[in-house]
């Protein structure tokens, strides 16, 4: 393939002549490129000094002890301190749990939805839309008010006699679980549904063609193929997880304390920087952790369009 | 009932033997749509309690919403910032889109990355890092730090959307505009613009959403005379069931789904002209 290399013939090489303007022109393009690059530097601009200079500001902090010199005291607190420590575990459990029940409830549906034919689909689509449009702070109070005591699911559930006194479902695990896996739920079918809707159907045609019980073809043909869709959505229900503020802290009532929830009474009723600092740069580090393994063997891109789109 | 016998898929499953994945389906598409739905009605209650259905009705948690100056002046806050918020970050993530997609330097990709970590960055981090950041600058409880921070956090799904917009565009038609002696900016607003239109609009819509509902950042960086609508709600969460909060989540659903009514709208005019 020697034509499409940069290496021309000789017989077609330019005159001279223009040969002297190639740097000109080059140094122009140079500049063009740079020119057009600048476009972008007041949102990188904006973004450096309000996010990343104050975030790098935080690790600093979260390497300084109460007498003001270095000292890895905040960090330390972490690993000695029963509190620190349960309180990373409760984070995992909170996450893993809701990732697994996203992963349960929303393949199925997904599943569903990527079978109907096209205007049902985009019917049954917006079951899933409306609640991702609506402001999660509707959503957690919406379930705060179905599950409290007097609530909607207690009067119902007592009166079908489903159970005789009203059960605790909120300001505890099971509400923070309910409100977060309706949140996340979301993000996790757009992008299986996205997957199952690429795949090509002549694929489980020929499976069942070739003997396989419907069962056997959707394990071995279907669904590996939808397990790119299927990863990208876990990873960002899990993601998202990790750090998640509003719902923890309204429907767990104080019982379910993630780190997200620590930072916060830690700057708002304490005013220990430090210590916010180091499980902020914990979290963050823990995120971008994730983020790079899962990089190694997805394409982000398709996480960030998963995301808002 | 024949049809349960018949086949579902190319896999030969029948619709009855599938039946379980049909129930299954349709209760989660209740679930997921109905908790958010039912506020609606229960903001009409005239009980406490938020009773549904409501045994009388009356609009007296709007008539307290609408009567109360604290709550009155956190939406003209909100509504505020969030348009602010929607005219800044717009056309300067669109231009970083463009400028990003049309330059081609080593480093934009580098460049991209940095764009998507108000993405990545937990709110929590975010939101005490600007705390931090607008103490020294003394930007905190004003309105234009709220719009600058709400455009950050803005930024990735306008540079996301706008970005999308661009790659399914063809620069060759800039370019013959200004072979044709247009100069590069007019190229770009006559020709250009018009094409990646509907994903300007998505853009500008969604980040006056990402403004107005947003908490955690908000949290911390309002408040004194500018608090947000969103803020004064999760602290009024945060106390006891108000059901004046039924009222005022009846009126965001309502701003919301009328934003999304309007993207698809504008959106469907594009295919329409395709």
């Amino acid at each position: 393939m020697q034509a499409t290399s940069d290496t021309k013939p000789e017989g077609l090489s330019p005159p001279a002549s223009t040969r002297l303007n190639e740097d000109g022109l080059r140094r122009d393009g140079r500049l063009e490129r740079l020119a057009l690059f600048g476009l972008s530097s007041p949102a990188l601009i904006l973004i450096l000094v309000i996010l990343v200079i104050p975030v790098g500001w935080l690790f600093y902090v979260s390497f300084v002890g109460a007498d003001g010199s270095f000292s890895l005291e905040n960090y330390e607190r972490m690993i000695n301190r029963k509190s620190y420590r349960r309180i990373f575990y409760t984070t995992f459990q909170v996450s893993f749990l809701t990732t697994g029940l996203c992963v349960l409830i929303g393949y199925p549906l997904a599943y569903f939805l990527s079978q109907l034919p096209d205007r049902l689909a985009n019917i049954g689509l917006i079951t899933v839309l409306l609640p991702f449009w609506t402001s999660l702070l509707v959503r957690t109070y919406a379930w705060l008010v179905l599950l409290q005591k007097q609530g909607l699911v207690n009067n119902w559930a007592i009166s079908l006699g489903l159970w005789d006194e009203p059960i605790k479902m909120v300001h505890n695990m099971t509400g923070t679980l309910i409100g977060m896996v309706h949140i996340m739920l979301p993000f996790l079918i757009l992008p299986v549904y996205g997957s199952m809707r690429a795949i090509n159907r002549d694929l489980m045609k020929a499976a069942s063609n070739l003997g396989a019980p419907p069962r056997r073809a959707f394990w071995d043909v279907f669904f590996p193929l939808t397990m790119p869709g299927l990863s990208a959505g876990a990873l960002m229900v899990f993601i998202l997880c990790l750090g998640f503020f509003v719902t923890p802290a309204v429907l767990g009532g104080g019982k379910v304390i993630m780190v997200s929830m620590k930072i916060v009474s830690n700057i708002e009723l304490f005013v220990n920087w430090g210590a916010a600092s180091a499980l902020g740069v914990v979290l963050l580090v823990l995120t971008m952790i994730i983020l790079w393994v899962a990089s190694r063997f997805l394409k982000l891109e398709s996480l960030a369009g998963g995301g808002h789109g | 009932m024949t049809w349960l016998k018949r086949p579902a898929t190319e896999t030969q499953i029948t619709h009855g033997q599938r039946l379980w994945l049909y129930v299954l389906s349709v209760i989660i598409m209740i679930l997921l749509v109905t908790p958010t739905l039912i506020v609606i009605p229960m903001s009409f209650s005239d009980s406490q309690y938020l009773e549904f259905p409501p045994e009388t009705w009356s609009t007296r948690w709007y008539q307290f919403y609408f009567g109360s100056p604290e709550w009155m002046r956190a939406t003209a806050t909100s509504l505020k910032v969030a348009v602010l918020t929607m005219i800044v970050a717009t056309p300067m993530g669109v231009l970083a889109a463009y400028g990003l997609h049309a330059s081609g330097v080593a480093f934009v990709r580098a460049a991209f990355v940095l764009m998507l970590t108000p993405m990545m960055v937990p709110l929590v981090l975010v939101a005490i890092g600007a705390f931090y950041a607008y103490v020294q600058l003394k930007l905190l409880y004003t309105i234009t730090g709220l719009v600058l921070a709400h455009t950050v956090l803005a930024m990735p799904l306008v540079v996301i959307v706008t970005g999308s917009a661009l790659k399914s565009y063809d620069m060759a038609q800039e370019n013959a505009a200004r072979s044709l002696g247009a100069p590069r900016w007019k190229a770009f607003l006559t020709v250009t613009l018009p094409q990646i239109k509907f994903g300007v609009i998505t853009a500008a819509l969604l980040s006056f959403l990402t403004s107005f509902d947003e908490v955690v950042v908000a949290m911390f960086i309002s408040g004194g005379d500018n608090p947000t609508l969103t803020r004064n709600m999760f602290n009024a969460l945060r106390d006891q069931i108000d059901p004046t909060i039924a009222s005022i989540s009846t009126i965001m659903i309502l701003v919301t789904t009328f934003m999304m009514v309007l993207a698809q709208t504008l959106g469907r005019d594009r295919r329409a002209q395709d």
